[in-house]
């Protein structure tokens, strides 16, 4: 089984986190640029952070024989705080890198002037940059929220189908759908979509334009959520085709629009462990 | 056995090779952009992350992938001198990602920059990149680099397995005080019970005094001179 992560925060993983994954069947994540639970300061704090998700973490997965792509933009939470905002003057610069496969975390965390400011902008350097966007829905208020994002998107003119809306549920799957837009799922430990659910809805809203992801990052999840999800699946009666669509071609398909997706295809009979997994440190 | 080391000299120009390997638009692309450049340095920001995806990231020659090479055609473009032209590279290494930053690294023997690129090398040399690490250790480190930062460098690249021989001017530039501590280095593995790299012995050997009265040691070394015939 292949198994691409479309949304998982490696830089807050374990090395053995990495090994989990790799034994499970993950052979490709995008890690898309968020917050990371300490509120940042200053712009040159994200550009760091930039700068590692394009080279430090694809460089620590490529040791566990994982690809790693990532989406770069300033996420909606920080874009309340007017010291990050210069962070948006210097988008263009990492919008050009070769591994940057989408813009996102973009959206609404509390659907604020400034989140709206900050998501209008950052879809019209989608366009600019002919990238797809990802898209975060919030948490709170998620309906409203959710119908809320897709004015804001139609408005800007991207196609919808360079729009994936993340974290989706029950309630919001379909309005998404309809929209010609990508629907997105995390799949957590706890509360807001476990992968049970998740096979409903696969049940009844079919396996198209549908992505399915972990979202693991530095609070409670779990980086193996795409792997149960695709046995949840197989249990639920899907065929090995369906779980494939969704944990491999369909992340493909979605990414692969930004023309950068630059994928070794896994081999079918690749084993379970991967040779040159210890992780290089240098000298002491 | 000789002691394994890349080319001391600067590679050759990798543009003849290049041009003959690009097809007619990559090549149009990158003509385009270094007549750009020539007249402005400034679109050199733009066009350099944007050069793997025009003109391809394949592998050219010994020394040069297409990307790399294709960058360093940009950086040779560059209209500026000294200072200027030191400050233009390292704004495009510390913007760029790390194919650019090893096409940087490995465009410097190319650029007249003497001593003023040696804190991009150095900035490569301290992070645990070692494709970067490699990048950084060819023609324009070895000439530049001050000695007890070289012998660090060589030792750097012993503990994360960069093969000694990707390493450029260790032929002039290996000293007794680097065998001394590839030596110290040797006998500390030898002693935890790890395996020492075969490629490090040659370089003590050459020194034969920094042994010392080490008979572990010398037991190794004697082993790989009978296996050398
Ligand atoms: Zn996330």
């Amino acid at each position: 089984m292949r198994i691409f992560d479309p949304h998982i925060h490696m830089t807050s993983r374990t090395t053995d986190d990495y090994e989990a994954m790799y034994a499970a069947g993950v052979r490709a994540v995008v890690e898309p640029a968020f917050w990371l639970g300490q509120p940042r300061t200053s712009p040159e704090s994200f550009y760091d952070y930039f700068d590692g998700l394009l080279g430090w973490e694809p460089y620590r997965a490529a040791q566990f024989g994982i690809q790693h792509f990532c989406t770069i933009a300033l996420n909606p939470k920080e874009a309340n705080d007017p010291r990050c905002l210069p962070v948006l003057d210097e988008l263009d610069r990492y919008l050009a890198k070769d591994r940057v496969v989408a813009v996102g975390e973009i959206g609404y965390d509390s659907m604020t002037p400034q989140e709206d400011e900050a998501l209008a902008r950052q879809l019209q350097l989608a366009i600019a940059h002919e990238l797809p966007a990802l898209v975060h829905t919030p948490h709170r208020d998620k309906a409203a929220g959710t119908r809320r994002t897709l004015d804001v998107v139609r408005e800007s003119g991207i196609a919808p189908e360079l729009v994936v809306l993340d974290h989706l549920n029950e309630l919001t799957v379909g309005m998404v759908l309809d929209s010609g837009c990508w629907a997105g799922f995390s799949i957590y430990p706890k509360t807001k979509m476990s992968e049970d659910r998740m096979v409903e809805i696969l049940e009844e809203h079919g396996t198209e334009r549908v992505l399915v992801n972990s979202a693991a990052d530095w609070g409670r999840s779990d980086p193996l959520k795409t792997r149960k999800t695709a046995d949840a699946m197989l249990a639920a009666g899907f065929g090995d085709d369906d779980v494939d669509k969704v944990l491999w071609r369909n992340p493909v398909a979605f990414y692969g629009q930004s023309g950068r997706l630059e994928l070794d295809e896994p081999k079918p009979d690749e084993e379970a462990t991967f040779q040159g997994n210890s992780i290089r440190r240098g000298g002491a | 056995m000789a002691l394994p080391t890349a080319s001391p000299a600067a590679p050759p120009d990798p543009h003849p090779a290049l041009i003959a390997v690009l097809d007619d638009t990559a090549r149009t692309w990158l003509d385009e952009s270094a007549a750009q450049v020539a007249a402005d340095p400034v679109a050199v920001r733009r066009l350099f992350p944007a050069v793997r995806r025009k003109c391809g990231h394949g592998h050219l020659d010994a020394h040069w992938s297409v990307d790399e090479a294709a960058r360093a055609a940009l950086l040779t473009a560059l209209p500026l001198r000294g200072q200027a032209l030191a400050d233009e590279v390292a704004r495009l290494h510390r913007h760029g990602d790390p194919a650019e930053q090893r096409a940087v690294l490995r465009a410097l023997p190319l650029l007249d920059l003497g001593d003023l690129a040696l804190p991009l090398v150095r900035e490569a040399l301290r992070g645990n990149d070692t494709t970067l690490i490699e990048a950084a250790l060819g023609p324009y480190a070895a000439a530049h680099l001050p000695d007890a930062e070289y012998r660090q460098a060589v030792l750097k690249c012993v503990f994360c397995e960069i093969p000694l021989d990707r390493v450029t001017g260790l032929n002039t530039r290996a000293d007794r005080e680097l065998a001394r501590m590839l030596a110290d280095f040797a006998h500390e593995r030898i002693v935890a019970g790890r395996a020492v790299p075969q490629d490090i012995l040659p370089f003590v050997q050459a020194f034969p005094d920094v042994v010392g009265g080490r008979a572990e040691l010398q037991h190794a070394l004697t082993d790989v001179l009978k296996e050398e015939g």
